[in-house]
Formats: structure tokens, sequence, C-alpha cells
């Protein structure tokens, strides 16, 4: 099958007071219709490779790939307005926490069918239909009543829901999940985690999951890339995580902890200089 | 001290250490870090030197005067034009130089400014601090008499004080000063607010600091910076009002040199000999100017928050 | 002890949840509120007209009044009851509408104000209108278009509107555009040929002569009217432009803006509808305090343009030391204040989900 997404030599830098701050520093690879996880510490790069693959970069941050491709389609050459129908329609992102990425003065059945509406020529009651289906497909019970409910008026877990409905709701091929649990309680990650993996499963989606939650990772995708300073330095079948070689990813799976072993003291993660280059 | 391995090199270097010795050092540097922020800001320095001027000329009224301020010559030298020979912004009715007026009116300016400030700022940083700190009832009377002091026309009160006190600077300054402060409460309450629950005043507390030691030492100057820049901004509205009240023969009285009613005195030649009026309004403007200028490069470096955005 | 302080402040750090008042206690503490703010008003005009002159009759009625009406209105006053007994007294006047009488027109202030108060609400409302309708796309503009030129012209005139001093402007104004230019009318609200022809339902001429069709006597009232509106409308939107400024680049560093973009909305619809629409919540505020401002900044303006409301009502009572009328107008003003805020609120209630009970 044909790859949907190639990534090569990627390249995202911020001019600041302070100089250029470099931010991803050329990132490759390709994706087809599987699960393929992005791990790294904060700062490592992980979040800015997938807005670039959205186009979210920042205005002023300098960009550049020797290849950045969706389904045959040049990203970085295409026109905005080409660029904007894949944004939401095709190629779409679940942010981090329902509590800010969700417009707090719509209500979630509003902002589910204004996505659909956005991307497809469907009627205002066709849209609500659709708007429903897509709620009860995140597994929400009572969908006519949460159409109507405000963000705030929703729990974490079910504002998360929400917003995997108001990115799905136009059918993209690929879906970019910025930390999408990290804002949960640990009970209702899983939940989430589960409806995502059966919404990416049914639609033969492709997903990129950003994450600096490695054993989440490896759990729930079949790839891992390990990001460290805005570049990948492994990359890995999430069965063969233990087989990791790089002394990044090593270190990242020793700080996780595990039951009915004593460990005193701590690891500390390490981070070495020439790691960077 | 002397033998620090990396001695600094400049004064420079010293301010902008990351690994201040001294509790001194790091303050000052981080005062200069917040010049340096101020000072990259144009518009800010043309407000500084707009201010640094206002000063000076007051401060050297007498010296830089070329006329008496109050006493004209009425035979030669009614309403003259600017760039009159001797007088460079013309003259008013009573032919006298309107420079000279406008230098020593700048006296009168930066004393009620300056005593508004004085006496507001205080006021408002302790009712703020005390009711956000005190929480419970204390801050619930504190705040409904701050409201309502915030719900009144500020002008329209101020004009009825001075009514009642009578026309004059002083009561122009109390009147002001009346209605100025609640502001400065409401946000030195939401300051202390914030930090009420931090965990470093948990930890003061913990030692033992009494609550006035508290809201002292460690509350108010938390509060300070934003007070600063509210102040400053609000110097250009005081000064505004000030010239209101004079405009309405309310503040200081003829034939003092207040701005305002010097733009009154001139509103009758307005059609025929504009600079009487004008001249009083372009100081009015530029002074203003000055302390909205100073006042957002004020904010843009104390506050990164705000500069930000 | 400590140690619960500090889980607590982790918690109360991050204040998601909306207190949920039973909606009964809501308007009850809501009806406070406008009730305790009232009556600080009156206390202070009471302090104010009462307390501070050393004789308060002679405040009221001049030194040049005969002794025989000094004791009456001494009497009337009820200047020989206890200090608190007079407020009350004050108090039951105020509510009843009854601010005494005024020395200067020798009518009851209450219909002095009733006469001129629409003038001062007509400029006042023309003011915010034109001050909204440029100070918020201006501000919107300015907070898309962040360090270009357009948002340094933006920046500089507003800060010049913060600046100068609305009575020199306002006589600046007359110079050019009647003296020189004759492009407007001047003075008052309504030219003399009118004056006496027209009859005012509402009070508020623009509408009252476009309402009975008179064009000739609304183009003159438009002639009259538009410049002092349009000098409080360049002070609201000064502000106004300033504010929404701040909020919307606010509005657009949020996540949810991203959320937008990621959706594949269009750029106007993410500014002119997501971020403006949150906007517009504080905004409801701004616009609030600007209309209250410029309702007291009608006591300068209108003295410039010799308007007829209630700002030179107020300060043609002051100068003639008619302190029932300088008070009554305060109290009117003051209350107007208290209504306008009690608005803003309820609007901005409706506006934020989050506030709804």
């Amino acid at each position: 099958m044909r790859p949907l997404l190639h990534v090569d030599d990627l390249k995202v830098s911020f001019p600041t007071r302070s100089g250029l701050v470099e931010a991803v520093r050329g990132v490759s690879f390709t994706l087809g219709r599987e699960r393929l996880g992005i791990v790294g510490e904060s700062g490592s790069g992980k979040s800015q490779t997938g807005r670039a693959i959205m186009g979210l970069t920042p205005p002023q941050a300098r960009i550049s790939a020797a290849r950045l491709e969706f389904d045959g389609i040049d990203l970085l050459s295409a026109p905005p307005k080409l660029r904007r129908s894949l944004r939401g329609g095709r190629i779409a992102m679940v942010l981090q926490d329902p509590k800010y990425s969700l417009n707090p003065v719509m209500s979630i059945g509003r902002q589910i069918v204004e996505t659909l509406r956005t991307h497809e020529n469907v009627s205002r009651k066709v849209a609500r239909e659709r708007a429903l289906d897509m709620l009860a497909a995140v597994q929400i019970r009572d969908p006519a009543r949460v159409f109507d409910l405000y963000p705030h008026e929703v729990s974490g877990g079910m504002g998360q829901r929400a917003m995997i409905a108001m990115m799905l709701v136009a059918g993209p091929e690929l879906l970019i999940a910025d930390e999408p649990t990290s804002a949960l309680d640990v009970t209702v990650q899983l939940e989430v985690l589960s409806i995502l993996d059966r919404l990416v499963a049914d639609r033969g989606m492709g997903l990129v999951f950003v994450s600096h939650d490695l054993r989440l990772v490896s759990s729930f995708c079949d790839r891992v890339l390990v990001m460290y300073a805005g570049k990948v330095v492994e990359e890995i079948a999430a069965s063969e995580l233990g087989n990791a070689r790089h002394p990044y990813t090593r270190g990242l799976l020793n700080c996780m902890p595990t039951l009915g072993t004593n460990r005193h003291p701590l690891p500390v993660l390490d981070r070495q200089p020439e790691w960077r280059l | 001290m002397t033998d620090v391995p990396a001695a600094p090199r400049s004064t420079r270097a010293w301010l902008l250490s990351d690994r201040p010795q001294s509790r001194a050092q790091a303050r000052l540097g981080r005062a200069y870090i917040s010049w340096l922020r101020f000072a990259s800001n144009p518009l800010a320095l043309v407000g500084l030197a707009i201010l640094l001027v206002l000063v000076l000329v007051a401060a050297f009224a007498n010296i830089l005067a070329p006329h008496s301020p109050t006493a004209g010559d009425l035979a030669g030298a009614q309403l003259l034009p600017p760039l009159s020979p001797g007088y460079l912004l013309g003259t008013d009715d009573q032919g006298r130089d309107i420079l000279s007026r406008l230098i020593h009116g700048s006296r009168l300016t930066l004393t009620v400014v300056l005593l508004v400030a004085v006496i507001t700022a205080p006021v408002g940083l302790l009712v703020g601090t005390v009711a956000g700190y005190a929480g419970g009832w204390v801050d619930g009377v504190l705040m409904r008499i701050t409201d309502i002091f915030l719900a009144f026309p500020k002008l329209v009160l101020a004009l009825a004080l001075v009514a009642a006190l009578g026309p004059g600077i002083e009561n122009a300054v109390i009147a002001i000063a009346v209605t100025s402060w609640p502001p400065y409460a409401r946000m030195a309450r939401a300051e202390t607010m914030a930090v009420r629950h931090s965990d470093y005043i948990a930890a003061v507390r913990l030692m033992g600091a009494s609550p006035v030691r508290v809201v002292l030492r460690h509350v108010m100057p938390m509060c300070l910076s934003s007070l600063i820049v509210r102040v400053t901004l609000d110097m250009a509205g005081i000064i505004l009002i000030a010239a209101g009240l004079g405009f309405l023969g309310l503040g200081a009285q003829p034939p003092s040199p207040e701005w305002g009613a010097m733009i009154a005195s001139g509103r009758r030649f307005i059609l025929d000999q504009w600079w009487v009026a004008t001249m009083p309004g372009m100081a009015i403007l530029i002074v203003s100017l000055g302390f909205n200028l100073v006042g957002d490069g004020l904010r843009d470096s104390l506050d990164p928050r705000e500069a930000g955005q | 002890m400590s140690s619960t302080t500090m889980s607590e402040s982790v918690r109360a750090g991050r204040p998601f949840h909306v207190r949920a008042w039973p909606v009964a206690i809501g308007v009850l503490r809501f009806a406070g509120v406008v009730i305790t703010t009232f009556l600080g008003l009156l206390a202070v005009t009471f302090f104010i007209g009462r307390v501070i002159p050393v004789d308060p009759v002679l405040a009221v009625l001049g030194d040049r009044a005969p002794a025989s009406a000094i004791e009456r209105t001494r009497e009337a006053m009820g200047l020989n009851l206890p200090i608190y007994q007079q407020f009350f007294i004050y108090v039951r006047q105020a509510l009843a509408g009854d601010f005494g009488t005024s020395v200067l027109t020798t009518h009851p202030v209450m219909s002095d104000i009733a006469r001129v108060f629409p003038a001062t609400i007509e400029l006042a409302t023309l003011g915010t209108l034109i001050g909204t309708s440029l100070g918020i796309p201006l501000g919107v503009l300015a907070a898309v278009k962040r360090g270009t030129l357009l948002d340094q012209l933006v920046r500089i005139i507003g800060l010049i509107g913060y600046s100068v001093p609305i009575f020199w402007l306002g006589l600046l104004a007359l110079l050019v555009f009647y003296a020189k230019l004759g492009w407007v009318a001047y003075p008052g609200r309504i030219g003399i040929a009118f004056e006496y022809s027209f009859t005012p339902i509402t009070g508020l001429y623009l509408i009252d002569a476009l309402w009975q069709g008179e064009w000739e006597v609304a183009v003159d009232v438009f002639r009259h009217i538009i410049l002092p509106a349009a000098l409080l409308g360049y002070f609201s939107m000064a502000y106004i432009s300033r504010m929404t400024r701040s909020f919307m680049l606010n509005e657009l560093g949020q996540e949810y803006i991203v959320a937008a973009r990621a959706k594949g909305l269009s750029e106007a619809r993410i500014i002119w509808f997501h971020a403006l629409r949150n906007a517009a919540v504080p905004l409801v505020t701004v616009i609030a305090l600007s209309y209250a401002t410029l309702l007291e900044g009608s006591v300068l303006t209108e003295t410039v343009f010799s308007w007829p409301g209630l700002g030179l009502y107020i300060t043609n009572s002051l100068q003639n030391a008619d302190m029932n009328a300088v008070l009554g107008g305060t109290i009117i003003i003051g209350s107007t204040f208290i209504g306008i805020n009690l608005l803003s609120d309820l609007l901005y209630r409706t506006l934020d989900p989050r506030t709804r009970a």
C-alpha cells in the first residue's frame, strides 16, 4: 500500500531575540495506515513535528523539508487554500487538553457541526444527524443532551471525546494526536485511548501519536520514533522496544518503575551532549 | 569576594550574571534587565525624555521663563501672535507671555500629579492587600466600599466635592485623590489573592511571621510593579481631570498659570487669537502623552506576561 | 496546618469550577450589591451636601437669601434632627425623586434633569455607537496585524486619545469645522429656526425628527450633534480599540484557536467569529464603561459645545453655587452608572455560558 505521509529532513526553527531556536532538526519518516508513536521529553520537537504536518506552525517560524508529502500532495508548496481544506478534512489533530482546546462559548454540537459544514456541503439537519452519530461513535451515551452542552459543563474525558468527534466527523485519513490523554485522569485515559484505537482501526486511518509516555506509546502503537533535541535518535517497532539500542531510549525505559522491585536510588535520565549532534 | 573564580569583567557582565553573588547584585541585575527592555522601546524613551524635560522645566522655571507668568504688558503686548519678538508663543489678553506661563504652570501640573499619586497609591495598596490577605468579612466590607467608589462618575464626583469645598488647587487634589484610589485597591487585592495561597507565603508563615509582616514584606512587594505601571498610566488621566477642573474654573484660581484655566481664558479668543487656547492644550497633550508612553513602556518591561502578547 | 494549605493551594490554583450559586441567592446578592452601591452614592452626596459645608442652608440658597427663607429652609431640610435621621429622610426623598429646588431655575431639580438628560443620553449614545463601530474593527485588525504599520497607527491614535484634553480638542474642532469650514452647526442641538416649531417626543431629537419625517430638522439636528458626538466617539474608540486589541491577542493565543485552525476553518472565521466571540465577553464591560465615561465626559464636552444637557446643567449650577442641582445631577449620573454596570453584568452572563447558573 502506498504510504500516506512522507517526511524527509523536516526542520522547524524559531527566530527569537537570543538567536535561532531549532525545534525540529531533520526528522524523517514515512507513515502508512498504521499507528506511529513519537516519544520524547518536552522540548524534543515532537509536537512541532505534528504541527508542521498540520500546517499549524506559527507564522514567524522557518520550516523546510526535503520532502513533506501527504498522499502525493507536496504540503510545503501547496497553496494555503488547499492546505486549509486538508486540515480537518483529510488530516485532523486532537489536542492535549479539552479544557482549553474547545471554544468555551460554543456548544459542543455546534463545534462538531462547524467542522463538517466547513468540509462538506450538507444541510443543517444532516450535519446535526452526523454530529450526533459521531458523538455516539465516541461512546457518548446521550448524544442529544451532550450536543447542546458547553465545554465547561462536561468532564475532561467527555470533553476529549467531543474533541475527537469534532476532529473525525469529516472523515480524515490521517490523525495527529498530540498528547491526547495527558490532561486526563488515569482511569479515563484508557477509555479514551480505546475509543481512539477502535476509530482508527475501523476507519483505516493513519495515526501519529505524540506523547512523552513511552510505555503508553509502546502499548498503543505499531512503531515508535524516539526524539531528542529535535532529532530522531531511534526508530523501532513497538514490540522490539525491549531491545532498544540507543542509550536515551534505554534511559526512558529505565525510568519507568515496575511493581515488586525496590529501586533506590531512582534512576535519573542521562542526557549526553553528543546525542544532540 | 576578591577570589571569585570568574571575576566580573565589566559592569554589564556583572549585572547580567546569571549567578549573582549577593542579593544586591541580583536586584540590580533584574533592574538592569528591565531597563534594557524599557530602553529597547523608542516610544518609551520619548516619553521618558518628555518627563525629564518637564521636571527640569519645573525645577528651573524662574531661570527659564523669559517673562513674569502673572504680570503682563497690557499696553504694548496684548494678544501678540506666536513668534513675535520676545514672545515665542505669543501673549494672552493681559499681555502675559504664554511661554512663561506654561513654564511656571508645569510646577502646578507636577505638584497635582505627585500629590495625588502619593496620597492614592499607598491607600489603594493598603486597602487592597489587607482585603485580599485577610479575606472574609474584612475583604467583603473593604471591597464593597471600593466598589461603591468605583461605580461613581469620577469627574462629576470631583466636581461636586470641589463645589462643596470651594475652588482651589488643594481641594482639586483632594477631590481627585478621593476618586482615584479604588482601582489600585482592586488591583492590589487581585495580586494579593494570587499569591496568598502560594507556598512561599505558607513557608514564611510557618517560620512565624506575623500577618503584618507577611503583608508588608512579602505581599506588598509583589504588587508594586503593577501598581507603579498603573499609577504612571493614571497620571495622564489625573492631569486631564485637573485640567478639566481648571477649565471649569474649579481648580487653580487666576492669575495662577494653570494650563486648564489658561485654555478656559483663551476660549473667548479662539476664533481670532487661536494660540491663546491652543498652546496650553498642546502642553497638556505632550505631558500626558509622556506619562502614557512611560507607563506603557514600564508595563512592557516590568510585566513580561503582557509584553509577550 | 501548612501542609494542608499547600495542597489546597495546588487545587485552588486551577479554578475550573464556576461556583454554581442557586439562582435565587445569585439574584439576592445582585440586588444587595446594587442597593448598597446606591446607598453609598447617596451617603457620599449627603456628605458633600450636608456635612462639608459649614452651613448647608447657605450652600443651597446662596448667601444673599433673606433670613426668613433661611429659617424656613433649615426646618424644611430637617437640619435640627440627628444626622442619621437626616440621612434617612434624604434617602427617602431621593428615592421619591426629590432633590430639592434649583436656585438658578427655581424649578424642582428633578424636572430640570428630566428636561436636559435626554440631550446627554443622545450625545453619549451616538458617541458610543461611533466609538464601538470603529474601535472594535480597528482593535481586531491591530491584533491580527500585530507589529505592522497599522498596529502602530492604531496604537498612536489610541495614545493621543488617552492624552488629549477633551475640551481643548473640542475647541479646536469648533475652530476648524465650524468657524473655518462651516461644515457643522453651533451652538446647542437645534437651530433657532426650528427650535420653536419642532416638538420633540422622546427628547432624542435625531430620532424624533426622523420619526416625524421632518427631514430638514433632522439634517439640522445632525449638523449640530455630529461634531460633539464624533469627538466623544474618538475617545471611546481610543479606549475600545486598545482593549479589543489586548483581548484579541489573548484569545488568539488560546488553544481553541489552534483547534479551530486544525478544523480547517478560514482565518476570517477564526478571527471574526471564534476569537471575537470570546473577546466580546470582556468587551461588553469595556463598552459599558466607555458609555459611562462619555456620560460624565459630557460635563466638559457640553460646556464647550453649549449642548443643553445634564453636563451643562451641572456646570452652570456649579458656577452659581446651586448645590441641590449639582448633587441631584451627580446622583442621576451615578445611578445611571449603576444601571449601566447592572446591564453589562447581565449581558456578560448571557454571553458567557460559564457564568450561567
